[in-house]
């Protein structure tokens, strides 16, 4: 089953445009949409999960219209984290988390009942937050604050998960913690997770599946193996750069213009 | 701040308001240019008191302290939850043109309409909620966001603060009547006022509890509230129209009352966090506190002259709040 199909996404935003966006994206796979900056990523990103709506075309999420959706069960079943750090209310860590379970609340209701507290609770632990339950959002770094909205994200107890740039801002090591976590979330809950990713390197390496776009377009898709080539590179971002894999990760060693040697004359 | 910390000021704050609470009330009932002891206060309601006492109290003071009380806790609740919605430290109600929508109304009906002047809180309520709805529907373009809002509401209140200028530069003869309404106070207010702005008052107030929820939503933005499964647009529309309806009820009667809208819930929200389960209770009851506070010293420590309370709330009010600010190093 797929989890996500688009057929003729267009959007038409003063110059930029998405252009009949058709697409397909696996269910219970990580998949990553890459592509140089303005591309169009984070807006279809947004069209899936209903935060902008499109001029035309169709989005089915789980073989079904997404309009067709009601707002709360839409939420059961696509959660997000958006790219905007919005301000978040200063609450503790706990406080926050519950926050995902509102999709299963009662109109005006404000209590959890035991299930929600279960599921918090597995979602603390999933993402390694339990430690920090009562601390205060804020207090903690930002790797940390990205991790407590992972958990927010998996209290809403959904099949598919949408990210929007999740590393940016991250030190490489909590990069790799939370791509690490992605991918384990993944395969504990089967869960379909969908992020748009700048480091091609990361997206390669903790991916199933790629989409690669430019200027409002699908250029390519594939496994990352197959996908990624001089040739992509070139198509997509307009660099010369050879790409190695070692051990199913991949090197992209750019040809510059100058050589590392006329540098290091330069400067002897 | 850390979690203890803010949980034993949730705590010292649940026990002081209260009891702070019936403290200002019964010093209100009390003091006065003339002194009422509590014994006296206790036999007029519950025994026969002496007839002046009994006409001070029941006639004068008691309605003007219930007035204060609804003022306080309406134009606190609303300042709060405009706070939430406009994800903004400085809104208040003046910002969605409850000010200046209900000033207007009141100059046009004291300066132009004398004749009706008993209508006057009527007028300003209505004026208060025609124009924070013409400010919304300004500010919608496929929907609405906090600055939209806020940038209309700018543009609206400049323009009706330029009308309201200009009746009075032109009827500059009759401005007199209308001066003290717009510098706020809650002199000559009684049993009139009170029947008139109750009912809307404690309905208000009543459905600002039921705003707690959608406005923790609201406090993490538009797209994770919309990702969460909420009506963004509606609750934010229904949240406007409630702060607007608390604030105009209390600016009807009491005149262009400043500051507790602003600094009330501002103060609160650094004590005990942003969870509207606190903040708002927290903050209907200190705003209830300040304006009855302000409201006996303005007519007691002046005598004869009874300040208007909307400048001496200021005067109170602002350096603490600046003192607050420099201790949390905000300011």
């Amino acid at each position: 089953m797929k989890a996500i199909q688009t057929k003729g996404i267009s959007l038409k935003i003063d110059k930029f445009q998405l252009d009949n966006i058709s697409l397909s994206i696996p269910s219970r796979k990580i998949t990553s949409i890459v592509g140089p900056n303005g591309s169009g990523k984070s807006t279809l990103l947004k069209i899936i999960s209903r935060l902008v709506t499109a001029n035309d075309g169709t989005v089915y999420v789980q073989n079904k219209n997404a309009k067709n959706y009601k707002t709360k069960e839409f939420a059961k079943t696509i959660a997000m984290l958006p790219q905007s750090k919005d301000m978040l209310p200063n609450v503790t860590v706990r406080e926050l988390i519950s926050f995902g379970r509102e999709p299963y609340k009662h109109f005006l209701s404000n209590r959890l009942n035991e299930e929600d507290e279960e599921i918090i609770d597995a979602a603390m632990k999933m993402t390694k937050t339990t430690k920090h339950e009562n601390r205060l959002f804020y207090s903690l770094s930002g790797g940390e604050q990205q991790k407590v909205r992972i958990a927010m994200a998996l209290a809403q107890k959904t099949d598919i998960l949408l990210l929007d740039e999740p590393t940016t801002f991250l030190d490489i090591a909590h990069q790799y913690d939370l791509m690490e976590l992605l991918q384990q979330i993944n395969e504990k809950y089967n869960m379909t997770i969908i992020m748009v990713l700048h480091e091609l390197q990361q997206a390669a390496a903790y991916s199933h599946y790629m989409i690669a776009m430019k200027h409002g377009n699908i250029i390519e898709c594939g496994v990352p193996e197959k996908l990624l080539s001089t040739k992509f590179l070139h198509d997509v971002y307009e660099i010369d750069a050879r790409i190695l894999f070692e051990d199913g990760f991949p090197l992209i060693i750019p040809k510059t213009r100058r050589k590392q040697n006329d540098y290091c004359n330069e400067h002897n | 701040m850390t979690i203890q910390k803010r949980n034993l000021r949730r705590k010292y704050i649940s026990i002081i308001t209260p009891i702070l609470f019936i403290v200002v009330t019964f010093y209100s009932l009390t003091y006065g240019p003339v002194s009422i002891s509590l014994a006296e206060i206790w036999h007029v309601f519950f025994q026969d008191g002496e007839s002046i006492h009994q006409k001070i109290i029941i006639d004068v003071r008691l309605p003007r302290v219930i007035i204060g009380i609804l003022v306080g806790g309406c134009l606190a609740a609303s300042g709060a939850l405009l706070q939430g919605v406009m994800k903004n430290p400085l809104a208040d109600p003046g910002i969605i043109g409850v000010s200046s929508g209900a000033g207007l109304a009141a100059i046009i009906t004291m300066v132009l309409l004398p004749q009706y002047s008993f209508l006057l809180p009527i007028a300003a309520f209505i004026g208060a909620l025609i124009t924070s709805l013409a400010i919304y529907v300004l500010a919608w373009d496929r929907g609405t966001s906090p600055v939209k809002i806020i940038l209309a509401g700018v543009a609206i209140n400049a323009l009706l603060g330029a009308v309201m200028n200009g009746i009075m530069v032109v009827y500059s003869e009759r401005v007199q009547a209308v001066l003290p309404w717009l510098a706020g106070g809650l002199t000559g207010r009684g049993w009139f006022h009170l029947e008139f702005m109750a009912p809307y008052a404690i309905i208000s107030i009543i459905l600002s509890f039921f705003a707690i929820k959608p406005a923790n939503l609201l406090l993490l933005g538009d797209d994770s509230a919309k990702l969460l499964g909420q009506k963004v647009e509606v609750q934010r529309f229904l949240l406007i129209i409630l702060a607007s309806l608390l604030a105009g009820v209390a600016v009807s009667v009491a005149g262009l009352v400043g500051f507790v809208g602003l600094v009330v819930p501002h103060i609160i929200r650094i004590l005990v966090g942003d969870d509207y389960t606190f903040l708002l209770p927290f903050s209907i009851v200190s705003g209830a506190i300040l304006v009855v506070f302000a409201d006996t010293v303005a007519r007691s420590w002046f005598d004869p002259i009874e300040l208007p309370v909307g400048i001496l709330l200021a005067c109170l009010g602002a350096p603490f709040f600046l003192i607050l600010l420099r201790k949390r190093r905000i300011l």
